[in-house]
């Protein structure tokens, strides 16, 4: 019997697609699933229609970064209850912290941009995980117990017949850092979260000047969608980090997804090419961004972006 | 204060990607310091120039090849301590933490400056792992550094916004690529660059024993599933209507 145990950050709405993806992936890992989160549950409903088991909510001051917290209670609990065979984790910068953590307390290995994994009929695991930024997946045999960072939206969530799960209260972890939270900053944002949004129109070097991007994030507007952007105009400050799309920031699989000025390096096209249409605006005809976009326009996006516009606010109007 | 910049030697990102037949990385081209890693030396420099100390490097990567490193130290790093052992071929974070983390012992550093991933790993848990290795708070995912009275305070990035975090000395920093300008070598860095200390160390010099290459065996390396190309057309005034027409044809607009 295998136990696996799915660390995930909570979430307003009570579940999240990330808890639906880790707590699939983790039922066919093992028969004892336990979901932990911390600062407020998830619906238990939700937890065990999904087939969680049993689920730990870790108290968190606000005042502490959440792996510090976090860490310390699981490795109280591992010490009472034992320690599980598997952790799956989702690919967030406190998920990552967490794993770092704990592989040194547990001493066990950490594979991550996990994007398939089953437990193997003798012992351990084999997982696929992404490598060379995403161009290439490797199989990797996992002799033991081990940490596993899954990349958001490889698995499609489903749900069995089960009723609610018990919610276990955890208390905080033991101080294990003197790092404090000063203060929080939240990015305001109008329209879908760019991760869940129908439709995501990204921008990229060609828009440029910073200033261009305000283009995108008003064909996004129109579209009812969400501005993302490519890691080099993040890198130049053009937008938050928040927006980034690609294999450090965030994968998005949107009904359409609008590439504009954008060159589609591997770490860009491995968080967009889950989406089900691509549009590809670039004035390079071999970007390999072509190689991936069902409608490519070859041609200068400042130009053909504002005409666009133009366009899709007159279809709007009408 | 001393600080220390883990780095890592990376193929050439150029160059295309290769894999041996064990499923590791073929190392054997030209390799090059991980642009990422540019980011924390610059970090680093600011820190020590900001209190007064030196920066150190540290790297596990293989001292037949120095010229990676020597471009860390072109920027103003005074010395380098590296991990070198073909035993090391391979290894997992962990093992690669466990190795970093006597470097910075040995080096004697307060705070220690990683990226937040490298660009041929992407595991990022390194800076975590350093940090629980030596009993240290870790600030990850910085995009602003500083110091003062002994505190570290950063930017951190959270999934919604930013956090500020703060941590007393010492700590293990890991920084975003993009956060500051790299500076550029001078012609006076790279020479002096060339008779900077590099201290080379094998793990049983380190003090470690054996690694074990099992926890983790690549058994094969695949391409991952692809998208075949769809229709390509050369803007010539017809560029933006053709896509609203595609818009339409998919019933987003």
């Amino acid at each position: 019997m295998s136990t696996v145990w799915v660390v995930v950050e909570p979430s307003e709405e009570g579940w999240s697609e990330s808890a639906g993806e880790l707590v699939t992936l983790a039922r066919s890992l093992g028969d004892v699933v336990r979901l932990v989160t911390w600062s407020s549950p998830f619906d238990s409903l939700e937890a065990g229609r999904y087939g969680a088991t049993l689920q730990y909510v870790v108290a968190h001051d606000e005042s502490r970064l959440v792996a510090d917290v976090v860490v310390g209670a699981l490795d109280e609990l591992s010490a009472r209850e034992g320690s599980p065979d598997a952790v799956v984790l989702s690919s967030t910068y406190d998920s990552r912290d967490i794993a770092g953590r704990l592989s040194v307390r547990w001493s066990r290995t950490v594979v991550a941009n996990v994007v398939g994994l089953r437990h193997l009929d003798g012992d351990g695991w084999e997982s696929e995980h992404l490598v060379a930024g995403g161009a290439r997946i490797a199989h990797t045999r996992v002799q033991s117990a081990a940490l596993f960072i899954v990349r958001p939206k490889s698995v499609t969530p489903s749900t069995i017949d089960a009723g609610p799960v018990e919610s276990v209260d955890v208390p905080a972890g033991s101080a294990t850092s003197s790092a404090r939270v000063l203060s929080r900053m939240v990015e305001e944002r109008e329209g879908p979260d760019l991760e869940s949004a129908p439709v995501v129109v990204s921008g990229g070097r060609g828009l440029g000047s910073a200033e261009r991007y305000q283009w995108v994030d008003e064909l996004a507007r129109l579209l009812g969608g969400a501005g993302g952007a490519s890691r080099a105009i993040v890198d130049a400050g053009w937008v938050p980090y928040s927006r980034q799309v690609g294999q450090t920031g965030k994968t998005v699989a949107p009904t359409v997804y609008v590439a504009c000025g954008i060159s589609g390096a591997t770490q860009h096209l491995v968080g967009m090419k889950g989406s089900s249409h691509i549009v590809a605006i670039n004035k390079d005809p071999d970007a390999p961004i072509f190689q991936v976009a069902d409608f490519g326009v070859v041609g200068d996006v400042t130009t053909i972006l504002p005409q666009l516009i133009d366009l899709v606010r007159a279809r709007r109007g009408s | 204060m001393k600080v220390l910049a883990c780095v890592k030697p990376v193929p050439d990102p150029s160059a295309p990607v290769a894999y041996g037949g064990d499923g590791r990385l073929d190392r054997r081209g030209k390799l090059v310091l991980d642009e990422a890693d540019s980011y924390g030396v610059e970090v680093a420099l600011r820190l020590a120039e900001a209190t007064g100390g030196s920066v150190a490097i540290a790297s596990m990567s293989d001292a037949g090849d120095l010229s990676p490193l020597r471009s860390a130290l072109a920027m103003g790093a005074e010395e380098a301590f590296v991990a070198s052992d073909p035993r090391l071929g391979g290894a997992d974070a962990l093992t690669t933490a466990r190795v970093l983390a006597e470097l910075v012992r040995r080096a004697g550093a307060e705070v220690v400056v990683t990226a937040t991933e490298s660009a041929d790993g992407y595991t990022g848990t390194l800076a975590a792992q350093v940090a629980e290795l030596l009993g240290w708070p870790a600030l990850t995912f910085a995009s602003a550094v500083s110091v003062e009275d002994g505190v570290v305070t950063v930017k951190r990035q959270s999934e919604s916004g930013t956090l500020e975090v703060s941590a007393p000395l010492p700590c293990v920093v890991s920084v975003t690529a993009g956060s500051v300008e790299p500076r550029y070598a001078t012609f006076k860095g790279i020479v002096a660059a060339k008779s900077r200390p590099v201290t080379v160390l094998d793990l049983a010099e380190l003090g470690l024993g054996p690694v074990d290459h099992d926890v983790q065996r690549v058994v094969e390396i695949v391409e991952a599933p692809g998208r075949a190309a769809g229709e390509k057309i050369v803007d010539e005034g017809q560029g933006a209507a053709a896509i609203a027409a595609y818009l339409e044809s998919i019933k987003v607009l």
